[in-house]
């Protein structure tokens, strides 16, 4: 069996985010990229079930468009168990579409065997959608989102799936697949540094080259703008102390602190 | 029709759900301006029709297959309303079903897509579609100006009032497509998730823990505040996916919508899918060190003190 994983690279949200002289685009100069969370995700759960089925009985292959950081995505990756690492050139530098992605991966899926694709359910900049569904039709094969777990059996996968406020629905899913990965059946794992370097010393990376087709599946982005401040929240300042005193004085004013 | 706007209704427990009638508000109002019609799919149960009044037209399509959830299944049938509809827009929420059909809607029918969209509006004959990008911190606002397009709408985003009327929309019963008998994925099974021990859509007041928290073991500071202030522990997704606390414990679209009178969050960034589950909380306040975190937007009081700093302090104060 082989486990195709899609993964990308990613603004780190917790840093501040610029937009560009555009108007339309993030300054990606100064940022700092690291893997899309839900990708990583999707990676832990083709590493659980490469260990479930039979570590010498599934091939687990992570890949990436060629982005900012990616090498170090992918020698991670490798670094967890993944069996090869496969970047590939040829997209367009920027904001990549999802359609973009979608039919980069598509087009490179024509040269491979697989049985599984695996990817994150969203990223944060997924404007024309996720990629599972996406590349899901362009396959023509079957695609479940918000996956929490997968477990094959036989020629089908059976997946968990979270449907709002925590039901789960169950589904047999016949194989070939893609799956958008909400979370893994477990927290995905820590790579040590350690490993990730031999990764990269054994230089398991190997590069292709796609051809990728157009933007049309996105509409046209004319402006990308912060948020006017609603100016909601009253800021508390101080010290921590003063802060303190003041966030006891408002749970105290509604009466939920009895001294 | 050319001009139609086409809501895909949504079920929980068989009720239509919200996001239905915030969706058909808007589409009442968007197929107005262009001269269309507002209709309604209703996708394996044609129940609820009194209650889409508001809508001009309902499509109702049910056959074998479409029993439980399967993503393939409602796709198809997804595919066979539009087809019937062939609608200028296609709208439905960013939820699991907006997940699963949304994009590959996009790929088959040939239109563009929007999705985590926040407005919708017209200019002329084009759609200009907001959205919510960067967790929230970022909006992108996009022209749609092709003759069809699909939008994923964050649930919330437009009052449901102007969805919900009583009446007798037509309504067209679609044949079920040919594919549903050769499904290649089924549905089994629903499972529920485990509420008991603790439920924090009761509480008064909720101490609320993410990301910031940083590990498993600086739980502890806050647990003690919680225990302090006699209130449930609630967290964002990703505390509960890291098995540090059990999923009651989840505020959001994923877990549990909350209305408690304070709700008190630490390191919480304030997701769109976290804001959904807790920002009708009747006081909301926030500690992020992050001065541009999204919710000081929702926020009504805010701190950027390190809740390290804070959280002690908290402690101190109230005594154990
Ligand atoms: C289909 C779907 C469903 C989802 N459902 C839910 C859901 O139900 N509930 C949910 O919560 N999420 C849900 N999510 C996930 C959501 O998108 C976010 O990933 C999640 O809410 C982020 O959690 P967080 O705010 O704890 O973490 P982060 O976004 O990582 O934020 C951590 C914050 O902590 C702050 N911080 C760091 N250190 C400190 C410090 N020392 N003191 C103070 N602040 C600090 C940082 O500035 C940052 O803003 C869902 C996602 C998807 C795709
Ligand atoms: N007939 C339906 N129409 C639309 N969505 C549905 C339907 N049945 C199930 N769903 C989807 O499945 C979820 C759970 O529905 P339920 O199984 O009724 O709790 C809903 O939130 C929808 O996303």
């Amino acid at each position: 069996m082989r486990i195709v994983v899609a993964m990308r690279q990613l603004a780190d949200l917790v840093e501040e985010l610029e937009v560009d002289d555009s108007g339309t685009d993030i300054d990606r100069e100064f940022v700092k990229f690291v893997a899309n969370e839900f990708d990583e995700s999707a990676l832990e759960e083709a590493l659980l079930i490469k260990e479930g089925v039979g570590a010498d009985q599934v091939e687990v292959v992570a890949v990436a468009l060629d982005e900012p950081d990616v090498d170090q995505t992918l020698y991670t990756a490798l670094a967890k168990g993944a069996d090869k690492a496969v970047k590939l050139a040829g997209v367009p530098e920027g904001w990549v579409s999802s359609h973009t992605r979608a039919s980069a991966i598509a087009k490179w899926l024509e040269s491979q065997q697989w049985d599984l694709v695996i990817t994150g359910v969203q990223a944060a900049d997924d404007l024309d959608g996720q990629v599972a569904g996406l590349l899901g039709r362009m396959l023509g094969v079957p695609h479940v989102a918000v996956v929490v777990s997968a477990v094959p059996e036989g020629n089908v996968v059976k997946v968990s799936q979270e449907l709002g406020g925590g039901t789960v629905a169950e589904e047999e899913v016949a194989m070939p697949a893609v799956l958008g990965v909400q979370a893994a059946r477990q927290s995905p794992r820590y790579a040590p540094i350690t490993r990730i370097r031999q990764a990269m010393q054994a230089g398991g990376l190997s590069e292709e080259t796609v051809e990728v087709s157009g933007d049309g599946g996105r509409p046209t982005v004319r402006r990308l703008y912060a948020p006017e401040k609603s100016g909601q929240a009253e800021m508390l300042t101080g010290s921590a102390a003063d802060v303190a005193d003041k966030i006891i004085e408002l749970i105290r004013a509604k009466g939920l602190v009895k001294s | 029709m050319a001009n139609d706007v086409l809501v895909v209704a949504e079920r929980s427990g068989g009720q239509l759900t919200d996001i239905t009638y915030e969706l058909l508000g808007k589409a009442k109002e968007l197929a107005g301006a262009a001269g269309g019609r507002a209709a309604v799919a209703l996708i394996a149960d044609s129940s609820g029709v009194d209650s889409l009044g508001a809508a001009d037209v309902v499509y109702t399509v049910e056959g074998p297959g479409l029993e439980g959830y399967s993503p393939e299944a409602f796709e198809k049938a997804l595919g066979a309303v539009v087809d019937a509809a062939d609608p200028r827009l296609v709208l439905m929420g960013t939820s699991t079903l907006g997940l699963d059909l949304g994009g590959s809607l996009s790929v088959s029918w040939g239109a563009p897509l929007a999705s985590y969209v926040i407005g919708l509006d017209t200019e002329g004959s084009d759609i200009v579609a907001t959205s919510q990008l960067y967790g929230g911190k970022l909006l992108a606002e996009a022209v749609i100006d092709g003759p069809k397009a699909v939008c994923t709408v964050i649930g919330g985003s437009f009052p449901a009032d102007a969805g919900r009327a009583g009446g007798s929309p037509e309504v067209v019963q679609v044949d079920a497509p040919a594919g549903l008998s050769e499904l290649k994925a089924r549905f089994s099974a629903l499972r529920e998730p485990d509420r008991s021990g603790v439920d924090i859509t009761t509480a008064d007041l909720l101490v609320s823990v993410g990301r910031g928290i940083g590990s498993q073991d600086n739980l502890e500071l806050v647990e003690e505040l919680a225990g302090a202030l006699n209130a449930p522990l609630s967290a964002s997704r990703p505390i509960i996916d890291q098995g540090w606390l059990p999923k009651p414990h989840q505020v959001g679209k994923s877990g549990q919508k909350v209305k408690p009178k304070v709700y008190l969050c630490f390191g919480i960034s304030g997701a769109p899918e976290h804001l959904e589950g807790m920002r009708n909380a009747d006081t909301i306040i926030a500690c992020n060190t992050d001065e541009n975190a999204p919710i000081f937007d929702v926020a009504h009081y805010g701190t950027t003190t390190d809740l390290f700093d804070l959280v002690p302090e908290l402690v101190e104060r109230l005594g154990s």
